[in-house]
């Protein structure tokens, strides 16, 4: 039967075509496109949004230089809201997988109830609830947690809360799986071993969630990353992020080359830290 | 009154849905689908001979309560026998720019008759050779236009533009929060505005505005006093005075009362002050706010036969009882002299309006800023957007 072979080797190739098809046109391709957009200079004496290439990969630095204010933020904010994330995600995926019981699906489809509505809803969502006429304001005010000239939107804290926010269920659901995953049986030798709840956590459940935790931390850390949305609505001009500067780069300044810097770097960066991270984390098998 | 206009409540509720600038807000979100979006449009070949296609800005025309047909529109139709294909597809210039700029480059129809950007992009549209003059014989009206908007350094005769709405840039306050008003720039830096301060994305009006308290007029404005009021933006941000630089969102913050005192568009403070019982209000400062306005063009790839058409389109809305039927709906700067009259026709108070028809006084005041070189373009924007901390 080698024709029926021949059908079989061939299988995953012709399986793999869509997907290659898809990412070849709109990742590898726009990918070429901004490389070669990233060292141009402007024509001279050409109109707006007129370049050419020459090849100045100064360019780089200059867009760098000119924005590392707005990198640091980024990761700042992002590290920030990951973690956030997972102080809040780890109890909940926790809780779903041990403790809840008959309620678990209900629990699931909960957590990723927010995605039925538009992300960018969300996010204005927020704008309302730490306004003036939120709920939030009035009773921090009333508590004397802040000051009656305080307010809570056009800040970091805002922006960080924002992205803590939409990036939860993408912590969760990792998280779940990798703690749902456990075997019940190891804790219970844990405790045979004479290890209490808190070294049984340590020693037994945590290591063995670890593949979700990393897994949830990078889900989170790198949309977070390169996230402009959430600074957009919730912050100031002093939390703008590097998402922000290249939407304003493209599509203000009709500044192709340094946009698209930019995007290089930040896409240079988060995989930097990635790998150092993977590395550090020493997991091999990812979920 | 053969045709009712809408009541005040009405329209508010229909301006309060998204008004075309709340739109570039979201613009920059999801400017990416938007380009991906655009790739599939404007194929077409020419425009059918009784047809002209517009591509106008979201929700700046007259729509009747189904919000459906276009008054004005089917009027004109059935006047001239001519049909519009009316589209708004444009919600940000340079994102329309990106799309267009391509097909006119290699001269190809880009399946509109005519477009209506902003002044400054307007500009950047004839310097490119991307625009045909118009038969003035065709736009009779044309002499209609106000003398503030006849003359602008990027069309001295208005040889191939025409103002589609006019907008003002000036103050807008918390009438509760600033009980007296605002009356000059420097009014807005009362402790009761710390933190509380948003100021237009749009270079041009907030730039324009501070030159202007700074006594420099923004049409003859030099580079060097550019930055330098730029550099006064960026203090006043850095001090905590300025809370954002936004475009409509302004708004929201303003009826939250997370901001108190703005830099704004009249059209816009007019809806808020309708819906909020007088909470809110504008005012030119004294030394003077700025103008600018949308420009009806007909771009270069259109057919002899199809930019007639579109000229009998555009001498259509110069006819003051048309303009005043839009105005009374859009509650922009109408361009049209002779629509205030018309205006009291449909609804007396709307004519005796500040923000359609400013007066003569009011008018002297508002400047328009000069048209950039695309060096300089670049050059400007780039420093505006840095202290916008982009």
């Amino acid at each position: 039967m080698s024709s029926q072979k021949k059908f079989g080797l061939s299988t995953p190739y012709l399986l793999l075509l869509p997907g290659m098809g898809f990412l070849f046109t709109f990742f590898i391709l726009p990918i070429i496109n901004l490389a070669q957009t990233s060292t141009q200079t402007p024509v001279a004496g050409g109109d707006t949004g007129q370049y050419e290439q020459t090849l100045r990969f100064q360019n780089y630095i200059d867009a760098f230089v000119e924005n590392k204010e707005q990198f640091g933020r980024s990761f700042v904010y992002a590290i920030l809201a990951t973690a956030l994330a997972l102080a809040i995600a780890y109890p909940l995926a926790y809780a779903i997988a041990f403790k809840s019981g008959k309620l678990k699906n209900l629990l699931l489809v909960l957590v990723v109830a927010p995605f039925f509505t538009s992300f960018l809803l969300r996010t204005i969502a927020w704008k309302q609830i730490l306004g003036e006429q939120g709920f939030v304001v009035p009773t921090l005010r009333s508590l004397h947690l802040i000051s009656e000239s305080t307010t809570l939107t056009s800040s970091a804290f805002a922006v960080v809360a924002g992205m803590t926010y939409n990036f939860l269920p993408f912590m969760t659901l990792p998280l779940y799986a990798s703690i749902d995953r456990i075997d019940p049986r190891t804790l219970e030798a844990s405790g045979d071993l004479y290890a209490n709840g808190f070294t049984t956590f340590r020693k037994v459940t945590f290591p063995l969630s670890l593949p979700g935790v990393v897994a949830g931390t990078l889900l989170t850390f790198i949309p977070a990353a390169g996230d402009y949305v959430n600074a957009a609505i919730l912050g100031s001009p002093q939390t703008k992020m590097i998402g922000n500067v290249i939407d304003s780069r493209f599509f203000k300044i009709v500044d192709y080359p340094t946009a698209s810097a930019l995007s290089f770097t930040l896409m240079a960066a988060i995989l930097i830290l990635v790998t150092i991270y993977i590395r550090k984390a020493g997991t091999e098998e990812l979920v | 009154m053969a045709k009712k206009p809408l009541s005040p409540e009405a329209r508010s509720i229909i301006n309060s849905q998204i008004s075309r600038r709340a739109l570039l807000a979201g613009a920059g979100a999801v400017a990416g689908a938007g380009a991906l979006a655009a790739c599939g449009s404007g194929g077409s070949s020419g425009a059918a001979k009784d047809t002209v296609r517009w591509a106008n800005w979201t929700l700046y025309i007259d729509v009747d309560e189904s919000g459906k047909k276009y008054p004005t529109l089917e009027a004109f139709t059935k006047q001239t026998g001519i049909k519009v294909k009316y589209s708004e597809d444009i919600n940000d210039n340079d994102e329309f720019f990106g799309k267009v700029q391509g097909q006119l480059k290699l001269k190809k129809d880009i399946g509109y008759d005519i477009v209506t950007p902003t002044d400054w992009m307007a500009s950047r549209f004839i310097r490119l050779g991307y625009t045909q003059k118009f038969d003035k014989a065709n736009i009779p009206n044309a002499k209609n236009i106000l003398p503030t908007l006849a003359h602008p350094s990027f069309d001295a005769n208005r040889d191939s533009s025409l103002t589609w709405q006019g907008i003002m840039a000036g103050l807008g306050w918390n009438t509760k929060v600033n009980p007296k008003g605002l009356k000059t720039v420097d009014d807005l830096w009362q402790p009761q505005n710390k933190g509380k301060i948003v100021v237009l994305s749009e270079m041009r009006d907030t730039i324009g505005v501070i030159l202007l308290s700074q006594g420099i007029k923004p049409e003859t404005c030099t580079e060097d006093q550019f930055m330098n009021a730029v550099d006064f933006l960026q203090k006043k941000i850095a001090d905590g005075w300025i809370r954002g630089v936004k475009g409509n969102e302004y708004k929201e913050d303003l009826i939250s009362g997370d901001a108190t005192a703005v830099i704004a568009w009249s059209g816009d403070l007019f809806q808020l002050s309708t819906e909020n019982e007088g909470k809110f209000d504008f005012a030119i400062p004294e030394s003077g706010g700025t103008i600018s306005g949308d420009n009806f063009l007909i771009p270069s790839t259109v057919t002899a036969e199809s930019k007639v058409n579109a000229e009998k389109l555009i001498n259509y809305y110069y006819e003051p009882a048309v303009a005043a039927e839009v105005a009374a709906y859009v509650n922009y700067v109408t361009p049209v002299q002779g629509a205030q009259a018309e205006m009291e026709k449909i609804d007396p108070t709307l004519a005796k309006s500040e923000y359609i028809f400013p007066t003569q006084a009011t008018m002297s005041r508002l400047h328009v800023f000069k048209a950039l070189s695309p060096a300089e373009e670049t050059k400007w924007t780039e420093a505006f957007q840095a202290a916008a901390g982009n």
